[in-house]
């Protein structure tokens, strides 16, 4: 293999580049990104970065001696794909031919299908949005969260240290349902009024009002919510448009087997776009979180290498943590498996607290609010026993 | 030389963290060696003394950045920069640490709380 072009310039692409030279891999790399800037982290944009207390240069994600030998195309957007030589094109016309490629395009956040083009109306995905969403926050005022998720939760938790008025807006009759799962989310539910922040959950968004800037956001209860700033947490949509036609296959995301191996040989696939098929629940799972783009890049690389001969080491259950209001969640596993929650430690009303999900008699989650530490524990009895499980089939 | 703890109160396998600004962790390995490094990841703000023990080396609880104990480098990323090491005496069965004299490396948001206490 004398090129491999990662595509995707976020922590999954670097990742990927990093996995590449610590495997040996000494030919011609070339790194392509959508955005102009070199590989940043994210999760501060919601939280440090958001409030000014992390300066833009303390996101990059490199060492100031990092020896990658890379070819950074920044700026480039791919826009297909040719399976017969794999040839990534380019929107400025160009084409990047290589022997092997890994697709870490990312996801991009969703929107609201009406109110677009309003000033502040935000997501939050990139920098830029970051730096946008700070600027209109500065303004002060009324803000409405849009999404009961995680990214909405810390946009609000920011936001009232920030001295803002906020409403968080939930269509799930609990904020974070979908991850937690209902019987984890309700025991976390009391921190946004907790530190003044109002919620409303049950119901949808039918519009946003305003002439040039947004007024309002509109419900589909007929309450009509002030807003100065608004901000759409609604979740993200894979970005893999670019791929459809090129004979790799899609299915809410590139899909993986176990190793990261596309149904296209030589094209491996990463990150927040990359459905993997996981052994542990038996299904093709889209993993959105920080951790499974560090770790499963390695992976990966190790099936573009070895032309997907060698056996996937298994990877660990999804694990994702949230900081608000000055609270820190840890989640892992699944919650779409439980029957039932158990309280380990501590208790829900202190906000300090372990929970398990069970299935039956097996542990398939946990979460730790302000339980650092006994969370690693059950974190790695979670990695043990899906190993036993995946040995045992 | 700080006095820490007994060495009779830190079990194999088991890490303290000392208060301190910035705080200590001190960790008894397996081996039976005890070693301080700074107990704060120097990506984001975890304590390292909640952290997973192998060997010469602990895994972040947040990130899994990981750090040799007897140097403070960085063995796997996100994380950076170092951590630093600082020197360990036991003696009659109490764990001294002599602080390391070189500047921390702290991540930004704790750099940031720290610069506002001491301004405050």
């Amino acid at each position: 293999m004398r090129t491999v072009a990662i595509v995707g310039a976020s922590l999954a692409g670097l990742s990927a580049a990093r996995a590449l030279r610590s495997q040996g891999y000494d030919g011609r790399l070339v790194i392509l990104g959508e955005e102009a800037h070199r590989p940043y982290d994210r999760p501060p944009l919601s939280k440090e970065f958001l409030a000014g207390e992390m300066p833009e240069s303390a996101l990059a994600l490199e060492t100031d001696d990092e020896a990658l030998d890379a070819h950074w195309m920044l700026g480039a957007r791919a826009v297909g794909l040719d399976r017969s030589d794999r040839a990534i094109r380019l929107s400025d016309g160009g084409t990047v031919r290589a022997d092997g490629v890994v697709v870490a395009t990312g996801a991009a956040a969703r929107t609201l299908p009406a109110g677009g083009g309003l000033a502040g109306v935000h997501v939050l995905r990139t920098l830029d949005d970051a730096r946008a969403l700070r600027e209109d926050l500065a303004r002060g005022g009324t803000l409405v969260v849009v999404g009961g998720g995680f990214i909405g939760a810390e946009v609000a938790s920011t936001a009232r240290a920030l001295g803002l008025e906020v409403t968080v807006v939930s269509a799930t009759p609990t904020p974070l349902a979908g991850p937690l799962g209902p019987g984890m989310s309700g025991l976390v539910s009391t921190l946004h009024a907790d530190h003044g922040v109002r919620l409303l959950c049950g119901t949808g968004v039918r519009g946003l009002s305003g002439g040039d800037r947004v007024e309002a956001v509109l419900l589909e209860d007929g309450r009509r919510l002030a807003a100065d700033t608004v901000v759409v947490g609604v979740g993200a949509r894979p970005c893999v448009e670019w791929l459809e036609g090129s004979g790799v296959a899609l299915e809410d995301g590139v899909r993986c087997d176990a190793g990261g191996g596309t149904s296209v040989p030589g094209v491996v696939a990463v990150g927040d776009c990359a459905a993997w098929y996981d052994p542990a629940v038996g299904a093709h799972r889209r993993v959105e979180h920080w951790t499974g783009a560090l770790e499963r890049a390695a992976a990966a690389v190790t099936t573009l290498l070895s032309g997907g001969a060698s056996a996937p080491e298994p990877v660990r259950a999804p694990y994702f943590w949230s900081d608000q209001y000055g609270v820190r969640l840890q989640f892992a596993g699944y919650s779409a498996e439980a029957d039932r929650v158990t309280i380990e430690e501590g208790a829900a009303d202190d906000r300090s607290f372990l929970a398990v999900s069970w299935r039956a008699d097996r542990p398939v989650a946990v979460l730790g609010v302000n339980r650092a530490r006994p969370f690693m524990r059950w974190r790695r009895r979670l990695a043990t026993e899906a190993v036993q499980r995946a040995g045992s089939f | 030389m700080i006095p820490v703890c007994r060495l009779a109160d830190l079990p194999r396998g088991e890490a303290f963290r000392f208060e301190n600004i910035p705080p200590i962790a001190v960790f008894h390995t397996d081996a039976g060696e005890v070693y301080a490094i700074d107990d704060t990841c120097t990506h984001q703000d975890a304590s390292l003394s909640d952290g997973w023990l192998e060997g010469c080396e602990v895994e972040c609880p947040l990130h899994a950045s990981k750090f040799d104990l007897r140097t403070g480098r960085v063995d796997a990323p996100p994380a950076k920069l170092p951590v630093r090491a600082h020197q360990v005496v036991v003696e009659d069965g109490m764990i001294y640490v002599q602080l390391s004299q070189d500047a921390p490396n702290l991540p930004p948001c704790v750099a940031h709380r720290l610069a506002g206490e001491g301004a405050a």
